[in-house]
């Protein structure tokens, strides 16, 4: 009585294996290689991918999220709301930027949720302009500007949150002489 | 006010396609839809299926769990041999035994719980031939006990409630494959990846930032996972993963995906019966508990959490951002992940383990209330049948009348069906979180100390009894306990409700139906969909209420404690 559905089982999980495990995932590539072939190997610059975010040190460029930037190993901290740690780690946070003259907004001291956001709110990017003006000898207002215009508002208006692509706002900070 | 039009756009978009996907489903499943025949005929004649030839319940349900054991031992194989068998860019070295055993059942199960990280652990064989293959075969396979159920309230005086094989081969072939093929396109065009080559080496020119970032075949397994209400991501991060879900775009077409099929079932269900406002009295009840969920996650996620607060973040315009990315905010946040845990899909674009206690609640409270708002595909459709039996039957004590659903008489062989497919659940995650706290090999795996690492055993339970397969992801749960206690769940979760919704629907099949009296309690009005949701609610509320108060409650109320 076991034997009928058994030998259907082998044959057909083969042959759906084929065909949603081979067949459709390589049309798809194709597809996608063909058409989108930029956004489907990665977003690849040469400064990095515009959608993984790097981990900027130094006073002269805008810093991203607190996020330990390793593609191998992705994520959030998963810290608890109540959690100690997460205190303890905010408050050092805040503390160092603070020493630079800075006063952080929220995305600039959390972790974020994949552990590669490339992007931090625009207040954010503001909280930074100041600071990374001292340090280049720009004026503050030039700055400001570099951030208006690198600020990427909500897709069509009302999607998601606005925000600034780190790599992009500092690869523009390189090109102001 | 970008987050209500969004809600509105997404209600518009699911209300245009309900119609739409419903009764093509409809036409699937009643075969009046053939334009993918070519294929299908070829498939029966290789297995030897006669497509013509029904099944009774018991050969249906033999079928199915049958080919479910072949689907596990197969996915099982491939992870343990995944050395040996190419499309290994990064070198995988074959999975351990235990985990193994864990993530082929939870696949096979639809639940997508995963104790590795995608990106460190599994080939690109693995991730596409054992693992997103299972996504279209496990949801096709929910969708055909649904569609199974749905026939035994349907016929009269049958024997039979359809063909497993023929369901099970229709729904890949015409449902899951085309949609999953043109959303993968537009995943890519927003940013997914989508390549066999495994890395790619950067060196940043501006600072000398070196980063090896991970590439895949993603966009694909993207597509079907968000459709099949699967959940489980190529990379750990899962939806938070900028390769993933890039934009808010995709993040909306995620979270369109993940409810449309359930919410097009209850369509077909109506079409199927006859009558599509008995559907809509069942939507109408998934749609209560995910608006309130919904609502009750987006205030709670407004603010910043206690330990943020303290160390002097008290007030953000930003909601409370820890665990969350800058490009979809709080709010985009929320959306997705309450989506994905009413729906038994548990694919996250935030660390569910960071929300405030109540917003990390309400992705809970979904699950627990036995993943029917709307649920997974198929299975939030059979489900909340099995909650519909027990309402007619709680409806027909206060009236002390026999119940009928749908024109059949429900006795005593069908409430112990339905009730059996109700309680099975709640008894499996109390009993194993009961456990898992009081043994040390359970709460060694605790990342955050206090009620929150309550919190995140009884979510692991919970997420796997469910199907679900969301996690608080502190808990360090790739230990030989969790991955098989949670295994176990897994398949209680998953088989323990499927066998009964079967039976019922065999059982249904061969009553007749009695024509409606004055005294026959509707079911296609307001009154029988609130007396649902008090069932659920009641059923669901009051099993958990007690460990919830130990985990998130009683976080909630520590006035900003710390632990």
């Amino acid at each position: 009585m076991l034997l009928i559905p058994l030998k259907r089982s082998l044959i057909i999980m083969v042959i759906f294996a084929a065909i949603c495990g081979v067949i459709y995932p390589l049309a798809a590539l194709g597809l996608a290689q063909g058409t989108f072939s930029y956004q489907a190997n990665g977003s690849i610059s040469r400064y990095g991918s515009a959608l993984i975010g790097q981990k900027f040190t130094g006073s002269s460029w805008f810093h991203g999220r607190p996020d330990p930037y390793n593609p191998s190993s992705t994520g959030g901290s998963n810290l608890g709301p109540n959690s100690k740690v997460l205190y303890q780690k905010t408050k050092a946070l805040i503390a160092f930027y603070e020493s630079r003259g800075i006063t952080p907004t929220q995305s600039l001291v959390v972790n974020s949720g994949s552990g590669l956001d490339p992007d931090i709110s625009v207040s954010a990017a503001y909280a930074q302009a100041a600071s990374v003006a001292r340090a280049r000898q720009l004026s503050t207002s030039k700055v400001d500007q570099l951030v208006k215009s690198e600020t990427i508002g909500r897709q069509f208006g009302f999607l998601g949150s606005p925000y600034v692509n780190v790599l992009a706002l500092n690869v523009a900070l390189s090109k102001i002489k | 006010m970008s987050t209500a039009w969004t809600i509105v756009v997404l209600v518009v978009a699911l209300g245009i396609s309900w119609r739409f996907i419903g009764s093509y489903m409809e036409a699937v499943y009643e075969r009046r839809v053939n334009w993918l025949r070519f294929i299908e005929r070829p498939i029966y004649r290789v297995c030897g299926i006669d497509d013509q030839v029904e099944q009774g319940w018991r050969r249906y349900a033999t079928s199915l769990v049958v080919f479910s054991g072949v689907a596990l031992g197969f996915t099982y194989l491939i992870l343990r041999l995944q050395g040996h068998l190419g499309l290994n860019p990064l070198h995988q070295p074959a999975v351990t035994p235990a985990l193994a055993f864990n993530t082929s059942v939870s696949f096979v199960t639809n639940t997508n719980w995963q104790n590795y990280s995608g990106e460190t652990t599994m080939s690109f064989f693995s991730q596409m031939i054992a693992l997103a293959s299972q996504m279209f075969i496990s949801a096709s396979v929910g969708i055909a006990v649904a569609v199974g159920l749905v026939r035994g309230l349907k016929r009269q005086h049958s024997k039979t409630i359809g063909n497993f094989w023929v369901d099970l081969t229709r729904g890949i072939l015409y449902i899951l494959l085309p949609i999953a093929f043109v959303a993968s396109i537009i995943f890519v065009a927003q940013g997914a990846v989508d390549t066999l080559s495994g890395s790619i080496f950067i060196h940043n020119p501006l600072d000398g930032f070196k980063q090896l970032i991970l590439l895949g075949p993603v966009a694909s397994m993207e597509a079907i996972k968000e459709l099949g209400t699967n959940g489980g991501g190529f990379f750990n991060a899962n939806g938070a993963h900028p390769f993933e879900n890039p934009t808010g775009l995709t993040n909306i077409l995620s979270i369109y995906l993940i409810l449309l099929i359930p919410v097009g079932l209850t369509y077909t269900f109506g079409k199927m019966v006859g009558s599509i406002k008995q559907g809509l009295a069942l939507l109408a009840a998934m749609a209560i508990f995910f608006f309130s969920f919904m609502a009750i996650g987006l205030s709670a996620e407004q603010h910043t959490t206690a330990a943020v607060a303290k160390a002097g973040i008290t007030h953000s315009a930003s909601g409370n951002m820890v665990g969350k990315e800058a490009r979809f905010g709080a709010s985009s946040s929320v959306l997705y992940n309450v989506t994905s845990t009413q729906t038994s899909t548990g694919s996250v674009n935030s660390s569910m383990d960071s929300y405030t206690p109540i917003g990390g609640l309400t992705a809970m409270g979904g699950m627990m209330l036995g993943e029917v708002t709307p649920g997974g595909v198929g299975s939030g459709l059979y489900t909340i049948l099995l909650f519909a039996i027990v309402t007619v039957f709680v409806g027909g004590l206060m009236v002390g009348r026999t119940p009928e659903y749908l024109g059949k008489k429900i006795q005593a062989r069908e409430v112990k069906l339905a009730a059996i497919g109700v309680l099975i659940m709640p008894i499996t995650v109390l009993v194993a979180s009961g456990i898992a706290v009081s043994i040390s090999q359970g709460r060694v795996g605790v990342l955050n100390p206090g009620p929150h690492g309550f919190s995140e055993i009884l979510y692991a339970f919970t997420s796997q009894g469910n199907n679900n397969g969301s996690a608080f992801a502190g808990l360090s749960s790739n230990t030989a306990f969790y991955n098989i206690s949670g295994a176990i769940v897994m398949l209680i979760g998953r088989f323990g409700v499927i066998l009964p919704a079967l039976a019922l629907g065999g059982a249904l099949a061969e009553k007749g139906v009695v024509a409606p009296s004055l005294g026959t309690f509707r079911t296609d009005t307001i009154l029988f969909c609130g007396l649902l949701v008090g069932v659920i609610l009641i059923i669901g509320g009051l099993t958990f209420f007690p460990a919830l108060s130990l985990g998130p409650l009683a976080e909630q109320l520590s006035h900003g404690r710390l632990f």
